[in-house]
């Protein structure tokens, strides 16, 4: 594959739905915002009923974003009905290895979000918003704070909202830094003054007894923010961009071994990862146009891919037939010069810092992986440690490795029959690393427990000093 | 054909086998219930499950395919197939069982559970032959104090939940918490905050592994070495189902058993660790007259004379008996029947002034702890602080009201352990409103469900002719009463007739019944209670004092009366330890403890369950029966010669104990005896004296652990007294210019102690609460026990 053949192809025009505001230096003011037509869709939705804006969400399929993929519309369809009261918590936690994409728009159109937030409780009949910013993001809880005073001086979020009926509070809460209040339940858990530990699901999914034991709407920053613009635009607009099971735009966050690391909004289902990695207009090639080794489709959690997937569609099913997962729209891009068991280390050290300590597996299973890897690169490796790496994998996440994560309808990336032996899909998250080093780099592994040299060329930048 | 209605069932299939399970059961127990153990860490049945552990994971179909599931977590639903012996099961446990010990330090050799651990046993039973894991260990200091009765081994630990989920869920004292993350999450307390909650013990129990391990037993015994005998702790009136476990005639341990009428498995710190008290080097071995060692036919000898030369000279009701709160059913009867059949008095009183008068307790119409638990249904609590006083009970009360909506009212003169729980709290000052709030209260109730009325003396200063009216108020409604009186077998004692006007059976002296058969006599005038046997004492009236397991000096309202009392009385003291009043006694004979006697104890409810000796008696002490059997033999008359015949005896002249002892060999959970005297008249309380501006009202109420003697005698508990303050009021506080810490004098027209201040918004307006029969404090000095109220000056120490 080269280069020219990929800028020839081209990726699809871009357009720019959540990002629309990024370019001007006040986008996160209330005067930019409605300056640009912001709560028009609010009014619009006010004038007319719930179920309007539900048809609308559900018409316009929009996939949540937070690591899932289930559709917006369907999920607040879940709620049982005649329990009040009933609760939307945004999921502003975003912890994700590679993740930095709601710390965007929060920081930069915290007022779209609020107008996202009030849709979601207008249409589903919500009556408290808790808005969840992770902890370690100052700057974009300092602009969520200020906005959601200016929309509560301007009337656009309290007691009767525009003059109408319908009233609602937005509660912020800021997070203690902890990867695991990203995963829903445990979100809740926090939110309700708790250790931050998942819930188990099945029985009850959050939308049935969540947040106080009440009925709960969990959503993506990202979700939350298309929904001005579908209510203004309407689905059918929307549905013009991107395919038709993955419609609109999606915001992907690049990282690693790219020119041009990045944020970018891009039309979801269409555009490919060459598109994102390759073309001029996203990151513009490897850095010092180095070899691609392999790249982290859908953040830390998601099994690798390497060149030979480059040409897949951003799409959650050919992604999941694949073995891997869109998830959080994290990219990370690791060239030749990159030494594939200190990046399995690196990743899975994440997830053995990060588990919750909840349950066995992960708890210990997730430690075990780190110090067995960690004694491998500190050249104290045995033969016997890559089977036993894949075998502790197995104990935490067991059956063939991977599979296809994408599930028709099911309520969580974890496909059924579940391939964990944990509560959450944290543990075998440290699984997916580890699989895909072995399977693709296992020479190299076997390099390092031999001590013989490991032929990994080292990264020479143009100044000349070597990294 | 009956017309009860057949039990709807779930059936499943558990390793190809149908099973009947009750819906909403948890595959786990239904497994269980089929014969098929699905091992386990985390559940506990009388605890929510939370599937932290993954040792029960087994493959559930529910209809959309077989999947690794937490049996612990999944209802049972129809059609459901369950395999707990396929390949991926044995696997996915042989992993968690390889997890749970790559860190684990093995110290099995010297650790406390080895022998009796579900880590062991399960490791033998489904775990991998070896460990893969070459790494080094994860490695804490090794146990630290989490309060003085508990130690954590943090290296021991799998991170269960239990002990966790115990403090917060069951005991309401979150007060050790998980901390750290990933491999570094442990269990610990908060700095500076020790894991203080009186039902520490049981975390100790219910751990699975040794991280958790009782001072008191730590590195005594090996399991197999110990011998145990099923029984019930007498320490307070809940009746709580034990184990006793010993070793070489020592009694080491005590273990909550599940009895699903009573404690649910669950003790309190108290009724645990107070077995130590036997093993106390300080226990009566011999027999003191005058103060010296004697033999006991010379100790028996020298009260019979005295007892034999009293009544010729004065009359029976010139000897009178206290106590017998402390002893079995048939000591108890055997004492009853000492001094009412033989000697002839009815001045006696199991209670010291501390309780309720016998025939409102036993007339009321009585409730059990299931009664007051009924999901949705109505809890009045009129009483003492249930979480102080019958600890068990007040888990019981909190989890029907935080688990099974029931609906808790209290009135009182302040906050209680349960106030947090209560839907409506009603203060009245001491001698004040208390009735008319009661009426209020009343009026209000929801009368849907069950009401039932936590019965007890909401203050130790305060004559309790008033509750008389209160319980009128809720008889009224149709309430049932469950009596919170706390002296161990007080229930027992009161049915053996141990109270003035009584006899066996819950009767009446005008009812005598069959005793008068079988005793031959029964006294004709109803007797005096204690406070007036100690006043007639006092004035030298009641010549012969029996103090059977009771101290009236340190454990009664009125310390001075108690002291001229017994400075006047010729005092036969029979106890296992030599108390303040033990020591004014002439005669002292050393009793048997809890785990040296055999019989049969009556908790709050009725609920008759044994008692079994697994020990003996230190010295020449004698179990108490045996003393009542001797003093009698030696006054003339013969008495059954052991318990079960004493047993047999009562049941023949107390109609609810026929054939109790046949029915305890059926119903290890307990045999309920029902039944009730004729209620009294409501009397008119006295009202108390409107309060002066210049003084506060004393509230008197006791605490768990306090300066009683088997408390005391235990090295684990004694240092947990909380000691006296006087809780003031923060207005009280203010206008009178004391801050916490003030050392202050409050003074009756008694006595005076000193105390210092502690500021308590849950204490009503111109009141002071004090704690009683505190280690270092005699607040006693304070009462006279004819007052109505206790009104106290306060003056600023400087
Ligand atoms: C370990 C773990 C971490 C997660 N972290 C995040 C996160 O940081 N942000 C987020 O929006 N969702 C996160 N999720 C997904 C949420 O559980 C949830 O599915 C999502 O917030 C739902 O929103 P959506 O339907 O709008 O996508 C995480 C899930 C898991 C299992
Ligand atoms: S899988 Fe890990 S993070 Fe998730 S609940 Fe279990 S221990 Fe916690
Ligand atoms: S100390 Fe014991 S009961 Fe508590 S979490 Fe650890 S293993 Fe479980
Ligand atoms: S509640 Fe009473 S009976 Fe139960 S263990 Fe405690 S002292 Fe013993
Ligand atoms: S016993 Fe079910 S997860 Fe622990």
């Amino acid at each position: 594959m080269t280069e020219e053949t990929v800028v020839a192809a081209g990726p699809p025009p871009i357009v720019r739905i959540v990002t629309q505001r990024f370019d001007h230096p006040d986008s996160h003011t209330l005067d930019r915002y409605v300056a640009t037509g912001g709560y028009e869709a609010l009014r619009k939705a006010l004038a007319g009923s719930p179920g309007a804006v539900v048809d609308e969400v559900k018409s316009s399929n929009l996939l949540g974003r937070g690591g899932a993929g289930f559709p917006a519309g369907t999920k607040w369809g879940f709620t049982p009905p005649g329990v009040w009261p009933r609760y939307l918590v945004v999921n502003g936690d975003e912890s994700e290895p590679g993740t930095y994409k709601d710390r965007q728009l929060m920081e930069r159109d915290p007022h779209q979000l609020i107008e996202g937030c009030l849709l979601a409780c207008y249409a589903a009949g919500l009556s408290q918003c808790f808005l969840y910013v992770r902890g370690e993001m100052a700057l974009a809880q300092e602009r969520v704070a200020k906005a959601l005073n200016e929309a509560y001086a301007a009337g656009f979020v309290g007691r009767n909202i525009l003059g109408s009926s319908f009233s609602v509070d937005i509660v912020l809460h800021w997070g203690a830094g902890a990867y695991i209040v990203g995963e829903e339940t445990a979100l809740i858990e926090s939110l309700e003054g708790n250790r931050g530990m998942p819930r188990l699901k099945p029985p009850f999914f959050p939308a049935a007894i969540g947040l106080y034991g009440k009925p709960t709407i969990v959503n993506n920053v990202e979700t939350l923010s298309n929904l001005p613009w579908i209510v203004a635009n309407g689905a059918d607009a929307y549905k013009q961009y991107g395919s038709e099971t993955s419609p609109g735009t999606r915001m992907f966050a690049l990282s690693g071994h790219v020119k041009r690391p990045g944020v970018y909004e891009v039309q979801h289902g269409v555009t490919t990862f060459r598109d994102l990695l390759y073309s001029p207009q996203f990151c513009g090639g490897i850095r010092d146009d180095n070899r691609l080794k392999m790249f982290i489709p859908g953040g830390g959690s998601a099994p690798w891919f390497f060149e030979e997937q480059l040409d897949l569609p951003l799409e959650a099913r050919p992604v999941g037939a694949a073995g891997s997962m869109l998830g959080s729209g994290a990219i990370v891009v690791m060239d030749h010069t990159t030494d594939a068991v200190k990046a399995c280390l690196r990743v899975v050290r994440f997830y053995a810092r990060e588990s919750c300590g909840k349950c066995t597996p992960c708890r210990e299973g997730t430690n075990w992986l780190e110090t067995i890897l960690q004694r491998i690169v500190d050249g104290h490796g045995r033969p016997s440690d890559l089977d036993k790496l894949l075998d502790i994998g197995d104990n935490i996440s067991p059956g063939p490795y991977p599979a296809a994560s994408w599930t028709d309808g099911g309520l969580d990336a974890v496909p059924f029959p579940p391939r964990q032996t944990t509560i959450c899909p944290l543990g075998p998250s440290s699984v997916a690393p580890v699989v895909s080093a072995l399977r693709r780099f296992r020479p190299e592994f076997e390099a390092k427990i031999t001590k013989r040299s490991v032929n990994i060329p080292l990264h020479v930048e143009r100044e000349g000093t070597r990294v | 054909m009956s017309d009860i209605e057949t039990p709807v069932t779930v059936r499943i299939t558990v390793d190809g086998q149908p099973v009947d399970a009750r819906p909403g059961e948890l595959v786990i127990d239904a497994a269980e219930r089929a014969g098929v153990y699905i091992p386990r860490f985390c559940y506990h049945p009388r605890m929510k499950p939370v599937g932290m552990c993954r040792m029960c994971l087994v493959e559930i179909d529910a209809g959309r395919g077989a999947a690794l599931q937490p049996s612990c977590m999944i209802p049972v639903s129809p059609d459901m197939t369950v395999v707990t012996d396929s390949e991926r099961t044995r696997k996915a446990q042989e992993g968690v069982l390889e997890f749970l010990l790559i860190n684990h330090p093995l110290d099995c050799p010297v650790c406390d559970k080895g022998g009796e651990c579900p880590l062991q046993d399960q490791t033998v039973a489904y775990g991998p032959g070896e460990s893969r894991f070459v790494e080094e260990k994860r490695h804490y200091e090794k146990p630290i104090p989490i309060s003085g009765l508990v130690q954590l081994d943090r290296e021991r630990c799998i991170l269960c939940d239990r002990c966790t989920r115990f403090a917060k869920d069951v005991a309401g004292d979150p007060l050790i918490h998980f901390q750290g993350r990933g491999s570094s999450t442990e269990v610990n307390t908060f700095p500076d905050e020790p894991f203080s909650s009186y039902f520490s013990g049981n975390t100790v129990q219910i751990c699975p592994v040794g991280a958790l391990t009782a001072s008191s037993y730590r590195f005594r015994a090996r399991p197999w070495d110990l011998e145990e005998t099923s029984s019930t702790c007498r320490t307070c009136s809940v009746g709580c189902s034990v184990t006793v476990q010993s070793s070489r005639n020592e009694v080491l341990r005590q273990n909550g058993v599940d009895n699903d009428a009573v404690n649910w498995g669950w003790l309190c710190d108290r009724g645990r660790f107070d077995m130590e008290s036997g093993r106390s080097d300080v226990r009566l071995t011999d027999p003191l007259v005058g103060g010296t060692t004697a033999r006991w036919s010379d100790a028996l000898g020298a009260a019979v004379a005295a007892i034999r030369a009293t009544i010729e000279a004065h009359g029976p009701s010139s000897v009178a008996l206290l106590g017998g709160a402390r002893l079995t059913n048939e000591a108890a009867y055997a004492w009853a029947r000492l001094a009412k059949g033989v000697i002839g008095t009815d001045d006696v009183d199991c209670q010291l002034g501390d309780g309720l008068p016998a025939d409102l307790v036993l007339g009321l119409p009585r409730a059990t702890i299931a009664d007051a638990c009924t999901p949705k249904g109505t809890i009045v609590l009129v009483g003492p602080d249930v979480k102080e006083e019958l600890p068990v009970l007040y888990l019981r009360l909190r989890h029907a009201v935080v688990e099974d909506g029931a609906t808790l009212v209290e009135l009182g003169h302040g906050r209680t352990g349960l106030s947090r729980y209560a839907a409506r709290t009603s203060y009245a000052h001491p001698g004040g409103d208390l009735v008319e709030r009661a009426r209020l209260v009343a009026k209000d109730l929801d009368e849907s469900g069950p009401i039932t009325v936590v019965f007890g003396r909401t203050s130790l200063a305060e004559d309790p002719a008033v509750l008389a009216e209160v319980a009128a108020i809720f008889l009224a409604k149709g309430a049932r009463f469950l009596p919170a009186l706390r002296r161990g077998n007080v229930f027992g004692a009161l049915d053996a007739g141990l109270a003035p006007g009584l006899l066996p059976g819950r009767r009446l002296l005008d009812d005598a019944g069959p005793a008068t058969a079988v005793w031959g006599s029964t006294p004709a005038a109803i007797g005096r209670d204690a406070t007036a046997i100690l006043t007639a004492a006092a004035a030298g009236e009641v010549k012969v004092l029996l103090l059977v397991g009771a101290d009236p000096v340190a454990d009664g309202p009125d310390r001075a009366l108690a002291e001229t009392a017994l400075e006047r009385a010729t005092v036969i003291a029979v106890d296992t330890f030599l108390t303040e009043s033990g020591t004014r006694a002439d005669v002292v004979l050393p009793a048997a403890g809890p785990s040296e006697v055999d019989g049969t104890v009556t908790n709050l409810e009725g609920r008759v369950q044994r008692v079994n000796r697994k020990v003996t008696p230190p010295g020449t002490a004698r179990p108490d029966w045996m003393i009542a059997v001797e003093l009698a033999d030696r006054l003339g008359v013969e008495f059954p010669q052991d318990p079960d015949a004493l047993l047999a005896e009562l049941g023949a002249v107390a109609d609810g104990y026929a054939d109790v002892a046949s029915a305890l060999d059926r119903n290890p959970d307990g045999v309920l005896v029902t039944g009730a005297c004729p209620l009294p008249a409501t009397p008119t309380a006295r009202r108390a004296p409107a309060p002066s501006g210049s003084t506060l009202r004393l509230v008197l109420t006791d605490s768990l652990y306090d300066a009683a003697t088997q408390t005391a005698q235990s090295p684990s508990l004694a240092p947990l007294a909380p000691g006296t303050v006087a809780r003031l009021n923060p207005a009280d506080a203010s206008a009178l210019r004391v801050e916490a810490g003030t050392v202050v004098s409050l003074a009756s027209a008694r006595g005076a102690v000193d105390l210092p201040v502690v500021v308590d918004d849950g204490v009503p307006a111109g009141a002071v609460a004090v704690a009683a029969n505190q280690p270092d404090c005699q607040v006693n000095r304070l009462l006279d026990a004819t007052w109505p109220v206790t009104d106290v000056r306060l003056e600023v120490r400087r």
